[in-house]
């Protein structure tokens, strides 16, 4: 019986399962967010080539990160939740890259 | 084994919470018990944002589109927004975003008052970012930065309509961006009260994680938004 | 043994108990209700109407066409009506018909749920539809919209005089109604199955449900912030997609496309659901390849997204892209392939009840298949080239659309009547209305295929005389596929007074909703069902009530 009832369902449990996170966790990640923030300004002020926009975006991609793992609590969610947070970014992956396969290849040759 | 019948059973009545005491009074009929109502929640959160990242997705791969097309333009605009004022009003977003997170830590341990505290923390960093944001818009109108009939910067007039474009960008951006804010500050006026009731507790704090995966969701919104409208590189090169 | 019990109507109720229709009166408790059922009912009415509504576009259209002048209505009419037309039937008709009615009815059944994971964001969805409607038809009535159902920049942002942004931003709203449904659907298959319902024992309508709900969520949201972009440029006269400006309109093709054509899945994969909910409820065997069946659903809501430039191969995009496109679009074939083969397998040597949900499923597969075939064509650049904006298009997507979706929404109705109402349709009558949709569609819409190959444009209301003689055999076959689709309005009316009561299980068939009484209670089962048999189970429960496999 119980092997059957619990089929069904993944994870449930009576009560919500409760992870309460440390305070000093949230501060180092708050901590992290504003560094990253003047580091992407600081970065900002120099030329760093054809580096600045990847630079820029790697700090950001870094800080959202965070944000998800730790604010958003993904780093203790459900194998569901990365599924729906991986999907999100691979379909937006889809929509860049394929929009890109037309602009990048639009002055190409001909054969 | 576990074959249920049913013959003469007596049709349940509509489930009536208060007349049942062993119920949680936010649970849901529809749901066998509050850990399933959560999960449920929640999931349905993380899917709503995952609308969001497409729809703010969308007009971000219109917007690279066309700063690849158009570098310096896109340098040229970004150097019109005043960088500090965007840096300012980040910190003051994540500031808000850390005291989200402590409002949803005050309601899994059940405190009730730290808990109203923090959501009006939030409040308050949101408003200021409002403010700020308003005060730049003000400046942008007046400046003639605001596509369409009211555009009138010409500081590089081979630029002007590309820059007209990036500006077409950045008031829709920033605008969608704001409207959530905007949003979000409804959504914490209720929870507010909502908390300051005593709704929220270990065995029920739910919404109170959701409203902070949302307002968690328009910080990073804003995290990619400022380097992509202030800080283009190339900006002093005019 | 409980397993062999699966089909013995466990969960009906004594006599006399109330049913979801009878829970509750007056007209506040329908416009206010929670229950998924009510709210199905709810869709069932709207779509209906705005079917007919669509329809009668389409007749005017047809009508129009039957003389080589354009002596009915002017361009600028034509224009409108053909825009018209496309708008209600796919925004307001298709995407909803099988999800929002069949979707919302069936789904918590299937699961052993007793509603939905959200019930007001079910009601909120129905109420946004019914916003963006009203919207539409007061545009329809103060001068509609002549862009096309695309609304293709520039001519939509920057030329047309017409209602463009409250036609836009109504289908913005109705995109919303859609992905709350998505959503909605995707969270309670997740979390709401009853004990025992494992993935591999859901019935394949709801794999399918749960395949659409994955292209409604992922996709809509870049229709909708496409749409907020071309009403920012019509409003402010910037130059997002105008070439005029700085802007390209061909990232309004893409990133319309990129949400539209997989719109087409949210419409072909819950019918492909309803084809494997029939096929073997009147063949009574299992599905060929089950797992197959489930995956290629997933497949399809994928690969369908990769696609989307086949649409823009005469536009002016990259030809390397075009090629990269050209070649993936051949990949979504396969999995569509996989499900019309192993529902042929499924038939092989099966003696077929032809009731009326079959004879649909019937033509399903082979107009399907048809439909399929002919994408590929159109997929396959060399070709294209020749056949894009011409008749052949318009019969090739006519062909996915109606011989293909609403053929199985009508199957879908049909097979689940009983389960709804309570009462059966009349078989003679809804036999004779089948066939007929069935001769009429292939007479209206085959006869296009021959004229865009001979070059015939689409969208005009005039055309060279040559082609009249196929024309009017469209249009005579219009003709008999309205008289097709009055036939059930009339019949499935009657029926809710004068129908043969149907009993919880008409069919004989397995699966959950068909444990419950018809119409089901509120609650639709008063205790939470333990599942312990795999879907399609036919074998078991033949054996355990001593049939054979004749039916």
């Amino acid at each position: 019986m119980a092997d059957v009832t619990t089929a069904g369902r993944e994870h449930t449990e009576h009560a919500p399962h409760v992870h309460v996170t440390p305070i000093w966790i949230y501060l180092v990640v708050f901590f992290a967010l504003a560094v990253g923030t003047v580091l992407t300004v600081a970065a900002s002020r120099f030329d760093l080539g054809m580096w600045n926009t990847p630079i820029a975006l790697i700090i950001a991609t870094i800080k959202a990160v965070l944000v998800i793992l730790f604010f958003m609590h993904v780093i203790h969610s459900t194998r569901l939740t990365w599924v729906v947070i991986i999907a999100s970014f691979l379909w937006l992956g889809v929509l860049f890259v394929l929009t890109f396969a037309d602009y990048l290849t639009r002055l190409w040759k001909i054969y | 084994m576990s074959d249920v019948t049913l013959t003469g059973n007596v049709p349940v009545p509509e489930v009536d919470h208060a007349g049942h005491g062993q119920h949680h009074p936010f649970l849901q009929h529809h749901f066998e018990d509050l850990g399933q109502q959560h999960e449920a929640s929640t999931l349905g959160m993380w899917m709503f944002l995952s609308t969001e990242i497409l729809f703010f997705g969308g007009v971000l791969c219109a917007y690279w589109i066309y700063r690849v097309m158009y570098p310096e333009a896109w340098a040229v605009g970004a150097a019109q927004q005043i960088w500090w004022l965007g840096a300012i009003n980040t910190i003051v977003l994540i500031i808000s975003s850390l005291t989200m997170a402590l409002a949803v830590r005050n309601a899994q341990l059940g405190r009730r008052m730290a808990t109203v505290y923090m959501l009006i923390a939030t409040l308050f960093f949101g408003s200021i970012f409002l403010g700020v944001k308003g005060y730049e818009y003000a400046k942008h109108y007046e400046e003639g930065l605001f596509p369409g009939v009211a555009f009138h910067w010409n500081e590089v007039p081979a630029l002007a309509p590309k820059v007209e474009l990036f500006m077409t960008f950045y008031w829709t951006l920033t605008g969608l961006h704001a409207l959530h804010m905007v949003i979000g500050a409804g959504l914490l006026l209720w929870f507010i009260k909502r908390a300051w009731s005593g709704h929220f507790g270990p065995e029920y704090y739910g919404p109170v994680e959701i409203m902070g995966l949302y307002w968690h969701f328009v910080d990073i919104v804003w995290i990619f938004l400022f380097p992509f409208l202030y800080l283009i590189h190339g900006a002093h090169h005019g | 043994m409980s397993s062999l019990t699966l089909n013995d109507a466990r969960f009906v109720e004594p006599e006399g108990t109330r049913n979801y229709i009878t829970h509750d009166y007056g007209a506040l408790s329908w416009l206010l209700t929670k229950d998924h059922k009510r709210i199905a009912i709810l869709y069932l009415l709207s779509i209906t109407a705005l079917f007919m509504l669509g329809g009668f576009f389409a007749v005017v259209m047809r009508i129009e066409l039957l003389t080589p002048e354009g002596d009915l209505l002017t361009s600028d009419t034509y224009n409108k009506f053909f825009t018209l037309h496309g708008i209600v039937m796919i925004f307001f008709f298709l995407i909803p018909s099988i999800p929002a009615v069949l979707g919302n009815f069936l789904l918590p059944l299937m699961i052993g749920a007793k509603d939905l994971a959200f019930p007001k964001i079910n009601l909120l969805s129905w109420y946004l539809y019914m916003i963006s409607a009203v919207m539409g038809l007061y545009i329809i009535i103060t001068g509609g919209v002549d862009t096309g159902w695309t609304f293709y920049t520039p001519f939509s942002t920057q030329f047309s005089n017409t209602h463009v942004f409250g036609v836009t931003f109504a289908a913005f709203i109705v995109g919303f109604s859609s992905i709350l449904t998505g959503l909605n659907f995707l969270v309670t298959i997740h979390r709401m199955r009853a004990p025992g319902l494992t993935w591999f024992r859901l019935p394949l309508f709801v794999w399918a449900m749960y395949a659409t709900s994955i292209v409604q969520l992922l996709a809509t949201p870049v229709l909708a912030i496409t749409l907020v972009m071309l009403m920012v440029e019509r409003v402010l006269h910037v130059g997002i997609f105008d070439p005029a400006l700085g802007g390209d309109p061909l990232l309004y093709q893409h990133m319309f496309w990129f949400y539209s054509h997989p719109a087409v899945y949210i419409m072909i994969l819950p019918a492909m659901g309803v084809a494997s909910e029939v096929v073997a409820a009147f063949t009574r065997k299992k599905i060929f390849g089950y797992s197959f069946v489930a995956y290629s659903s997933l497949a399809i809501a994928f690969l369908g997204f990769l696609v989307w430039a086949h649409h823009m191969f005469v536009a002016g995009i990259s030809v390397y892209s075009a090629m990269i496109f050209s070649f993936l679009s051949y990949f979504v074939a396969v999995p569509s392939a996989i499900k019309v083969f192993n529902w042929t397998a499924t038939l092989y040597r099966a003696s077929v009840a032809l009731m009326t949900p079959m004879l649909y499923i019937l033509g399903f597969i082979g107009l399907f298949t048809i439909g399929g075939v002919t994408g590929l064509f159109l997929a396959a650049i060399g070709l294209d080239v020749h056949v894009t904006d011409t008749y052949f298009v318009v019969a090739h997507f006519h062909y996915i659309m109606v011989g293909g979706a609403v053929m199985a929404y009508m199957a879908g109705i049909h097979y689940w009547w009983p389960k709804i109402t309570g009462r059966m349709y009349p078989e003679w009558w809804a036999r004779l209305a089948a066939l007929l949709i069935f001769a009429g569609f292939n007479l209206t819409f085959f006869p296009q295929f021959i004229l865009g190959y001979l070059g015939m444009p689409r969208r005009y209301h005039a055309y060279a005389p040559e082609f009249q003689v196929l024309n009017v055999m469209s249009t005579a076959g219009a003709s008999v596929l309205a008289i097709g689709y009055a036939l059930p309005l009339v019949y499935l009316l009657w029926s809710l007074w004068y129908g043969r009561l149907a009993g919880p299980n008409p069919w004989g068939a397995v699966g959950l909703e068909w444990t419950t009484a018809s119409p089901p209670p509120h609650d639709n089962f008063h205790e939470t069902p333990v599942v312990t048999w795999d879907a399609y189970d036919y074998p078991a429960m033949m054996k355990a009530r001593g049939e054979t496999q004749n039916v």
